[in-house]
């Protein structure tokens, strides 16, 4: 039960026939309970990355192997919810085994009690978002996909779901990815963090996080905090 | 209320034009309501209503039931859409006559040709719409459903139809009013009944106050089914969309 990247390339050829490289040669690879972060800057390929991943781009050269049958959690950037159906069938449509206790325990601690029978039309994007993320933990994942998951969320209620999902991280042996461009998200959430260069992307610098998420104090976050200040500057995430 | 005023208007213009034309050209709205209720009485209105509408029930089904499946093919596969798209073309600009004479030749003066005729000439534009349709499909979602392993029933069900649902309603609408028009041409060449067979004997005898009394009939029908059917199928296909203020 691993998640196993490696990837020899990738290029993407453009409608002019130009072929652009997106990934370097790249591996990593997840155990279960542990959570990997991406950290590189915009429009490295980390989405790419991720759809390989995923299963959704099969045009690479190299390999991925996921457990057989995973269940799959995903947050998309975009939220993509379906416009025509509620925020409760949204969910119920993604996840049918979800049975009624964890779909009210989800909304209430996403606070969407309210917006159930609300369409996503009607929702501002913090909304959508939180509606995505109660999607994917639904699932009760073995592989929870986050790419960018607390942007444009309030910084109270970011916090909040960052415990939420250490929460459920921690509640099953989820191999999770998260893609940020928070520093503070990655020291929190992340078991091993992953810097990628510019594109075409690859893995600058590994840093594995020793200490248990639970033990992670103020003290403890300030102290990695300044180990990460003190690497090179072009490798600071922005 | 609009509408009201509206359709007074048009009777009073009727009325004033028939009184400078003269009865024998363009009969007075009184004049006609005679022979509809005449028509009415005996019977004979409805049953030529009804054959038509049996006809164009059935023929709208078959293009909108096999044009929306040829569509979303086409839309979906490539190969499907190279060579389906020549074919697509000539039916598209075959005039209806055409394809109605044709039909009647090769299938003999049969209900079966004049309903297969009739779907033939409303089958491409069907076609055209739900490939368009299926093009602007949101491939954003498809990948959602993919990753959540969404079964197949399942993402067309409530992935792909919610956004093919407005291209079958204009598909519906247009493929409609087409055929509201292809069936009377269909019924005055080769069939016994209908509207289109009672207006070609009308034309015969230069009968204008029948010829009203059916095509008037015939069009409150269309509209009553337009507002009754088509529009509250279209609202409620698109409810999730936000108002227009």
């Amino acid at each position: 039960m691993r998640l196993e990247v490696d990837i020899t390339g990738k290029t993407f050829r453009n409608a002019a026939g130009e072929a652009h490289e997106v990934l370097a040669p790249l591996a990593f690879s997840l155990r279960p309970g542990e959570v990997g972060v991406l950290i590189g800057p915009s429009g490295c390929g980390k989405s790419t990355l991720l759809r390989i991943i995923l299963g959704l781009d099969r045009e690479f050269a190299g390999r991925v192997s996921r457990p057989p049958d995973a269940r799959i959690g995903m947050v998309f950037q975009e939220p993509r919810l379906l416009p025509w159906r509620t925020v409760e069938q949204n969910v119920r449509l993604a996840v049918p085994g979800v049975t009624d206790e964890r779909l009210a325990e989800l909304f209430r601690i996403l606070e969407l009690e309210s917006h159930r029978a609300h369409y996503p039309g009607e929702l501002s994007l913090g909304l959508a978002r939180r509606v995505a993320l109660a999607r994917a933990f639904a699932v009760d994942p073995d592989i929870l996909v986050l790419d960018e998951p607390l942007a444009s969320l309030d910084e109270t209620l970011a916090g909040r779901l960052r415990d939420e999902i250490a929460t459920l991280v921690g509640r099953r042996p989820v191999m999770t990815l998260l893609v940020t461009h928070s520093l503070d998200d990655a020291i929190r959430l992340g078991d091993r963090l992953f810097f990628l260069s510019p594109r075409p992307a690859r893995i600058v610098r590994e840093v594995p996080i020793s200490i248990p998420r639970a033990r992670r104090g103020e003290a403890e976050l300030a102290r990695i905090r300044t180990e990460l200040r003190a690497a090179p500057a072009n490798l600071e995430p922005k | 209320m609009l509408r009201l005023l509206s359709f007074a208007l048009f009777l009073a213009i009727w009325w004033i034009a028939a009184l400078f034309a003269g009865g024998a050209k363009l009969p007075s709205p009184p004049a006609v309501l005679n022979v509809i209720v005449a028509e009415a009485a005996s019977g004979a209105l409805f049953l030529h209503l009804g054959a038509t509408l049996a006809r164009v029930a059935l023929a709208f089904v078959l293009a909108m039931s096999l044009g929306s499946a040829l569509g979303y093919l086409m839309g979906r596969v490539r190969l499907a859409d190279r060579l389906g798209d020549p074919w697509l073309i000539l039916l598209l600009n075959l005039p209806a006559l055409v394809v109605i004479v044709l039909a009647y030749i090769w299938a003999g003066l049969t209900e079966t040709a004049a309903i297969a005729a009739i779907a033939i000439n409303k089958l491409p534009t069907a076609v055209v719409t739900l490939r368009e349709g299926t093009r602007a499909l949101d491939s954003s979602l498809d990948e959602m459903a993919t990753v959540f392993a969404m079964s197949r029933w399942r993402t067309f069900r409530h992935v792909v139809l919610p956004q093919l649902a407005p291209y079958v309603a204009a598909a519906a609408r247009s493929g409609l009013s087409l055929v509201w028009k292809i069936v009377l041409v269909a019924e005055l060449l080769g069939r016994p009944n209908g509207v289109g067979f009672e207006i070609g004997v009308a034309f015969q005898l230069f009968d204008t106050p029948r010829l009203l009394a059916y095509s008037l009939t015939f069009a409150a029908v269309v509209l009553v089914i337009e507002t009754l059917l088509v529009q509250p199928l279209e609202a409620r296909s698109t409810r999730w969309r936000p108002r227009a203020a």
